[in-house]
């Protein structure tokens, strides 16, 4: 790049923002000729004047009230594919609502976890997929007796399934030793004996570590009910069922950059805020784009932005950040008027009236467009 | 063994259920047991099910043996001739009548055509699928379903000939179409019910195409000089009525033309049609605000001072009159005794309603429109041979909505007009289609119902051949002279002194929550302001302390109700709801303090 483009760029400094700036350096072919690019940059400045937003315009309403609008067109129809194996993941206006009420518990928590080049065949990811899958006890004996008399419980375990995961009887019996305190244990072919070796003789005891073993967790990882592994584009992911996005993380072979879950909270938890910030756009666009609606993107990044703002993620409910309103009328108008009125009541709160709401209902000009700008004068 | 239920109580058992119930239904069909009674049986479970208790839904049905209906030509022909009847019939055990569980034995066959061995009834007709109302929409089968619903709900709408003894009915708000006629192209119903007695609606010109855009989403076109001959036509009746009530004391309502003094006397022009017993005399024209019953009440309140001095001259104006936008010609004046033994006046008013832009018409086929003009016959276009349609519907209303009947009714209804018979379009029975297009070349026309037209105003040919016929088509009771509305100034809601709300309280429309957002998105705050200042008020607020304070103009004393008399107050403007909201505040014990401040 020339110097005088440079210089030409430079100028636009205080004008433009350093993002765009960058990106015309990036794309604005070296042999250009200087009033082509000055041309180019007043066309670029006006595309930018144009979309900036000018005072008093009620950004947040208009956000409101575009994202809205199609949802009252959203279709509770939701398209499948026969034959086609898929994660059943909520769509639709329940899944949008759940985004934007920030619901710390998601009904159906799924994770896309993608591979590092050297790790993707497809049998690696298949074992993968096997190894990361919670696999609990009950699922892997075929027989768990209980004997009062002699103390003792007896586990059959399930060969076959064992040898698919990788483990032997022993492996198990380990296992439950060192989940399992008082008992001594015995192997016998598949076998397991558990003898009581403590003092009391209660036998409430002995049925509940009976109870106890069947949830103890043999393999995998937590909250990862099902996985799938499937292709998609010229690489092989996993689908998973629950999300556990902090372990698997730290699994060797997992690309950390893409790999993602649906659950906004744990992203938040363990990638950060802006992260979350991030999975909140994206997820809602998922929803929208699914619905086939067209929905500006900046209008979902406000919420995103308004959810994210105090540090942690907060759903636009009453909990959230309409409780963080500086109106006591605002909030009150919004849902449960009384306790907020009482509480405001309490520590003696001002309204300022400053905002919209308060402002209509007291049936005073709204401080937006026209009603912004006022006339100031010296009185002599 | 088969156990025996007679209304589900065990009575026996018997050894070849099959062989029992079919000599049973034997019996039956021979007359020597009822015909209402019922019997199922279930091979699975082994029991034989005998119903006869009162209650349950029977239909009736062809009886068929060896895949052969019972019923023969010979049946047909004697019926025509009188000779044999219905329940001739019935008694032969050609029809029997099944219940809901007998009918599962049963395998009924809806045409004659695919009788086979296996079936054991035949349906009377196909037509019986159907309810009676979606019966009445002619060739029906070629919709679909939901428009046959929809077709068959708008027919209940329509006005029509609803009853002989109208003139000495008193039905709240019927109307009565002018001139009612038999629809051209009918169905088995109309016949079976003497729809000739009840019709609803007319034979009608109806040519599909776009009239300059007044058609456009459900519009129809009419033509003026129609209407002028009495298409459509209907009048409109609502009765009013009072009653003379006794109250405690002796006192009562009483029914005369008031008198001057009055509580609450209109001016005499309201009262100009009442005769001496205080009712109006028929014939006369009301308009609105006028009384139709003249009627005095005692005072309310008997125990207050001022009524007592002022003697029984301060009873209390209640007349019946025309309320806010309501015309009308008093049609019949009713005298008589109410349920209690008090005097009962009711008054009939009618209103003639020419059909006007607005009104709703539909085909039988759920294809409703409003009236979106009225064209002087002259600019309507009109046919080679100079027929002028009565009616112009919008050809975007059929793709969508799929109604096929409607097309075909439109060549039967000009089949059945250019060869003076009634065309029958029952439903899977109908005549067919072809045949119908091959009467109507023969009658000299285009087999696809299209024919040249000419622009009525420019008298050039257009360029494409109109589908152009008759439908039978019913007017609708929505029309705008019941539901036009509109309010400048008005009454308001004592509580909250915002306007009332809907079309009897001269009610205003709200600007509600979305709307005052589409304000606020523009940036119209000012506008938004001056939208929701119907309920705005000047209120005297005390500096000292924050809360409304009292300004007594009669007595010409300020004071607050908290800082007493010697205090300052500023006025301030705002919503008459919020200074309920900050009453409501005080109720709850919040001291809501309001600080003002100089804006300037």
């Amino acid at each position: 790049m020339k110097k005088e483009h440079d210089e030409l760029i430079n100028g636009y400094q205080d004008k433009l923002s350093p993002k765009v700036l960058d990106e015309i350096r990036d794309n604005v072919p070296a042999d250009v000729t200087k009033e082509r690019l000055t041309r180019i940059m007043e066309a670029v400045y006006a595309v930018y004047s144009q979309a900036k937003i000018c005072p008093g315009e009620c950004v947040g309403l208009v956000s409101a009230e575009s994202i809205g609008e199609p949802g009252t067109q959203m279709v509770l129809r939701t398209f499948h594919f026969a034959g086609v194996a898929e994660m059943n993941v909520t769509m639709g206006l329940p899944r949008l609502i759940e985004i934007f009420d920030g619901r710390k518990l998601i009904s159906t928590p799924t994770m896309e976890i993608y591979f590092k080049k050297q790790y993707g065949k497809p049998e690696q990811v298949r074992k993968f997929a096997v190894e990361i899958k919670e696999t609990v006890m009950h699922e892997v004996i075929s027989d768990s007796t209980l004997d009062l008399l002699e103390q003792t419980i007896k586990i059959k375990v399930n060969e076959v399934l064992i040898k698919d995961l990788d483990l032997s009887v022993a492996d198990v019996a380990k296992l439950i030793k060192s989940k399992i305190k008082h008992f001594s244990v015995n192997i016998e072919g598949n076998e397991i004996e558990l003898a009581y070796t403590g003092k009391t003789e209660e036998m409430k005891e002995i049925h509940s570590v009976k109870e106890k073993i069947k949830e103890i967790k043999v393999r995998g990882l937590k909250r990862i009910k099902q996985v799938l592994p499937v292709k998609r584009g010229e690489e092989y992911i996993i689908l998973t069922s629950g999300s556990n996005l902090k372990d698997v993380l730290v699994l060797e072979g997992v690309d950390v950059t893409r790999t993602t879950s649906n659950d906004i909270h744990e992203i938040r938890n363990t990638l950060g805020i802006e992260a979350a910030r991030r999975a909140i756009i994206d997820e809602a666009c998922k929803v929208i784009g699914a619905q086939g609606l067209n929905i500006d993107l900046r209008h979902i990044m406000l919420v995103a932005d308004t959810m994210c703002m105090s540090g942690a993620v907060k759903g636009i409910t009453r909990y959230g950040i309409v409780s963080e309103k500086a109106s006591v009328l605002a909030r009150a108008s919004f849902e449960t008027p009384l306790r907020h009125l009482i509480n405001a009541a309490l520590i003696g709160e001002k309204d300022k009236l400053s905002s919209v709401v308060e402002n209509v209902m007291v049936n005073q000009p709204v401080p937006l467009g026209t009603g912004l700008p006022g006339l100031v004068t010296k009185m002599k | 063994m088969n156990e025996v239920y007679l209304n589900n109580k065990f009575v026996g058992k018997v050894d070849e259920g099959e062989a029992f119930v079919e000599n049973f239904k034997d019996q039956r069909r021979k007359g020597l047991v009822s015909k209402n009674v019922n019997i199922f049986y279930n091979p699975e479970v082994k029991e034989i099910h005998i119903h006869s208790v009162e209650g349950r839904a029977q239909r009736p049905l062809i009886v068929v043996k060896e895949g052969k209906s019972l019923l023969t030509e010979t049946h047909g022909k004697q019926l025509e001739d009188g000779v044999l009847s219905w329940s001739d019939l019935v008694r032969q055990g050609v029809i029997e009548y099944l219940d809901a569980s007998e009918e599962e034995n049963a395998l009924v066959a809806y045409d004659e055509k695919n009788l086979t061995e296996d079936y054991t009834h035949l349906e009377i007709s196909p037509m019986v699928i159907c309810g009676l109302a979606a019966t009445l929409v002619p060739f029906g089968n070629f919709n679909q379903s939901s428009r046959l619903i929809i077709g068959s709900k708008n027919q209940k709408q329509s006005i029509g000939f609803y009853a002989a003894n109208y003139h000495m009915r008193m039905d709240m708000d019927t109307n009565l179409l002018h001139y009612p006629q038999f629809p051209i192209v009918k169905t088995g119903t109309h016949d079976i019910f003497s729809y000739e007695k009840n019709p609803a609606g007319q034979n009608v010109v109806v040519a599909i195409m776009c009239y300059d855009g007044y058609n456009m989403e459900d519009g129809v076109v009419l033509n003026k000089a129609s209407i002028e001959r009495g298409m459509s036509r209907s009048t409109y009746y609502r009765p009013t009525g009072s009653v003379e009530l006794r109250y405690a004391g002796g006192l009562t309502d009483e029914i005369s033309v008031p008198e001057k003094d009055v509580k609450g006397y209109r001016s005499e022009n309201d009262y100009r049609f009442l005769e001496e017993d205080g009712i109006i005399y028929p014939e006369a024209k009301v308009k609105e605000g006028q009384v139709v019953i003249g009627k005095t009440s005692p005072p309310r309140f008997l125990s207050s001072l001022d009524e007592y001095k002022l003697g029984a001259a301060t009873r209390r104006e209640s007349s019946i009159a025309l309320k806010h936008g309501e015309s009308g010609i008093a049609d019949f004046v009713l005298l008589t005794e109410g349920e209690d033994g008090n005097k009962l006046v009711q008054v009939r008013l009618r209103d003639e309603r020419i059909p006007e832009i607005g009104d709703k018409f539909t085909s039988r086929h759920g294809q409703k429109g409003v009236v979106g003009i009225l064209v002087p016959q002259g600019d309507l276009p009109f046919s080679a041979s100079g027929i002028v349609p009565d009616l112009i519907f919008s050809p975007h209303g059929i793709p969508s909505r799929m109604t096929i009947s409607h097309l075909i009714e439109l060549v039967g209804g000009k089949v059945g007009s250019l060869a003076g018979r009634f065309v029958d379009g029952t439903i899977f029975e109908g005549e067919p289609e072809d045949k119908l297009r091959k009467e109507l070349r023969g009658l000299g026309f285009r087999e696809d119902g299209t024919e040249v037209f000419y622009d009525g105003k420019t008298g050039k040919q257009l360029k494409a051949r109109i589908f152009v016929g008759n439908m039978y088509y019913l007017r609708l009771k929505h029309m705008v002279a019941n539901k036009i509305h509109s309010r400048a100034r008005g009454p308001v809601q004592l509580l909250t002194r915002q306007p009332t709300e809907g079309k009897a309280k001269e009610g205003g429309l709200r600007l509600g929550e979305m709307e005052k957002d589409t304000f606020v998105a523009h940036g119209a705050s000012l506008l938004l302001k001056e939208r929701f200042d119907s309920d705005k008020t000047i209120l005297p607020i005390c500096t000292k302390c924050g809360l409304v304070a009292v300004e007594d103009r009669y007595k010409n004393r300020k004071y607050c109700l908290v800082c007493g008399d010697d205090v300052e107050m500023s006025y301030i403007e705002l919503s008459y709801a919020f200074k309920l909201l900050l009453d409501e505040f005080r109720s709850l014990g919040i001291y809501s303090q309001i600080s003002l401040k100089n804006k300037y």
